[in-house]
């Protein structure tokens, strides 16, 4: 069943893309979730959006952006929009969760405006929304590439970090743990992992594999570690089904993988229902 | 001998209303201080101060002999915050991961913990008798088992000076019995020096070494066998101020009253 995905380019692209996100999204995914900030992948995605539009409005005005990737202009105002968020948070220090929604409404005006200047929606803007992995090109795999190293490599080192500030953020600080910098190093990681799933499951649908193989995860693990073994399971086993089926039944790859993914969560939570 | 702690002149205040005022307080090596106080008297306020994590109006605080603004030696420190507001219960954390938490300070940025961290990390376990639990789901323990986690979580870093904001609170009697029992231990064998505070006034008094009473101002700071020959004055003392507080404060009064219809 698989083996028609290495027959071909694209879909040996498509297949090792989806691989990488079905790592990434999920391991960095916990920490959003613990941190309660599994909004703010949402907020994100939208102000993603808005880049992607802003790039492909530029590409029909300047031959320079017409030929660079607009995935990259879609994680710089990820990482923008990841930066302002930070900012926010420290102004509404009693509804931190209001960065999000202003965000996430600045991401889609400012879309819809540039989608609006560009003449409407083309076939472009509709795979960047819904996701298209078997479009794949070698530069987005590239990319993807790069960012899957450097943010692994990132959680590694900062993993202590990390999970001390998300169980107990006042005692992580009295031991000397660099607060602001970490808080503004992970949303930047946020930023760019959005911008590589995007590829994959659109931006519509990019929280959920951020979000909903770490809810599934929750419901089964014993400690901090095991919940990146579960949730990074989950998440490629719906990226793996989710593409085969949706390959052989003719189905939108994004969607489907999202599905499996409500799938597995709907599962776990029947199996797990007499725990508390 | 050497005082750990040092306040001077100290005050603070919150959204305009003063909380502390005119703060002088050592605290010596070795001693073990129930610091008590009715609720918002700002005990908490103060001890927020000393960690740095607010910054007092007026006033300066020496830790170990050095100002706060200049003191990096926080892995010295251990801090056991009120349970009930500081984490959330349904995280997914072991108790071997929580209390690992104690030497990330100490252990550095881009390091990991090495196999004789990892032995700190259970013998501090084993000393406040959990190890039947070390991986098991934090959110899985009583309050009272919860507590000595992060008690253990305090000492793993090896502190000298161990501060406990209510510790007790939503633990039961005879748990509170065995804790305090524990800490009496920490001070005398193991020379920790400690500040427990607490607005449970009469239990602690059979275990600490000094007392010192908070309500705004400093009312009284002396040892224990001071404070039990004053204690009837100080009493009335204190919580005089505290009525005049509530009765001033219409506000918190009625929130009050609604809280307590929604718990009921």
């Amino acid at each position: 069943m698989i083996s028609v995905f290495f027959q071909y380019d694209f879909l040996k692209y498509a297949l090792y893309t989806g691989l990488m996100v079905g790592f990434l999204a999920p391991f960095l995914g916990v920490f959003l979730v613990v941190r309660r900030l599994s909004l703010i992948a949402d907020a994100l995605s939208h102000i993603t959006l808005s880049g992607i539009a802003f790039s492909l409005l530029l590409g029909r005005y300047y031959g320079f952006f017409a030929g660079l990737n607009p995935i990259y202009m879609g994680a710089a105002f990820s990482v923008g929009g990841a930066l302002m968020i930070e900012r926010l948070r420290t102004v509404y220090v009693y509804y931190k969760e209001l960065a999000i929604p202003i965000i996430l409404s600045a991401g889609i005006g400012i879309g819809v405006v540039f989608i609006s200047l560009a003449n409407g929606f083309n076939n472009d803007l509709f795979n960047y929304l819904f996701g298209s992995v078997v479009a794949v090109t070698k530069s987005d795999f590239h990319l993807i590439i790069g960012i899957t190293i450097v943010v692994t490599l990132l959680l590694v080192l900062f993993y202590k970090e990390l999970f001390f500030l998300s169980f107990d953020e006042d005692q992580a600080v009295i031991s000397g743990i660099p607060r602001r910098f970490l808080h503004v190093l992970f949303i930047i990681m946020v930023a760019l992992v959005i911008a590589a799933s995007m590829r994959v499951v659109g931006i519509l649908l990019v929280s959920s594999l951020m979000t909903l193989p770490v809810a599934a995860a929750m419901r089964l693990a014993r400690g901090f570690k095991q919940m990146f073994v579960y949730a990074v399971v989950f998440g490629e086993l719906s990226v793996i089904v989710g593409l085969i089926s949706a390959f052989h039944l003719d189905l939108a790859p994004g969607g489907t993988i999202v599905i499996i993914n409500v799938i597995i969560l709907l599962v776990v939570v029947l199996l797990t229902r007499k725990r508390v | 001998m050497s005082n750990i702690i040092e306040i001077k002149d100290l005050s603070f205040a919150y959204h305009g209303r003063n909380v502390l005022e005119d703060i002088d307080l050592s605290i010596e090596a070795g001693s073990f201080l129930g610091l008590v106080g009715p609720n918002g008297s700002g005990k908490s306020t103060l001890i927020k101060c000393l960690l740095g994590l607010v910054t007092p109006e007026r006033g300066e605080v020496r830790l170990f002999g050095e100002r706060l603004s200049r003191f990096h030696k926080w892995e010295d420190i251990g801090f056991v915050s009120q349970k009930a507001n500081s984490f959330n219960s349904g995280f997914p954390a072991t108790v071997f991961e929580v209390v690992s938490m104690g030497l990330y300070g100490k252990v550095g940025l881009f390091r990991f913990l090495t196999k004789k961290h990892k032995e700190k990390v259970r013998e501090a376990i084993r000393q406040v008798e959990m190890e039947a639990f070390m991986h098991e789901n934090i959110g899985q323990l009583s309050g009272g088992q919860q507590q000595r986690v992060f008690i253990a979580r305090a000492l793993v870093s090896e502190p000298k000076l161990l501060i406990l904001d209510e510790p007790t609170v939503g633990v039961d009697a005879k748990s509170v019995k065995r804790f305090y029992t524990m800490l009496k231990d920490l001070n005398r064998n193991k020379g920790i020096t400690l500040v427990l505070v607490t607005h449970d006034i009469g239990a602690m008094t059979e275990y600490v070494t000094d007392v010192a009473c908070l309500n705004k101002h400093l009312h009284f700071h002396g040892d224990t066998k001071e404070y039990e020959e004053q204690e009837d004055d100080m009493m009335s003392r204190m919580y005089g101020h505290d009525v005049q507080i509530i009765t001033h404060n219409h506000e918190h009064h009625d929130d009050h009253a609604h809280d307590g219809g929604h718990s009921s």
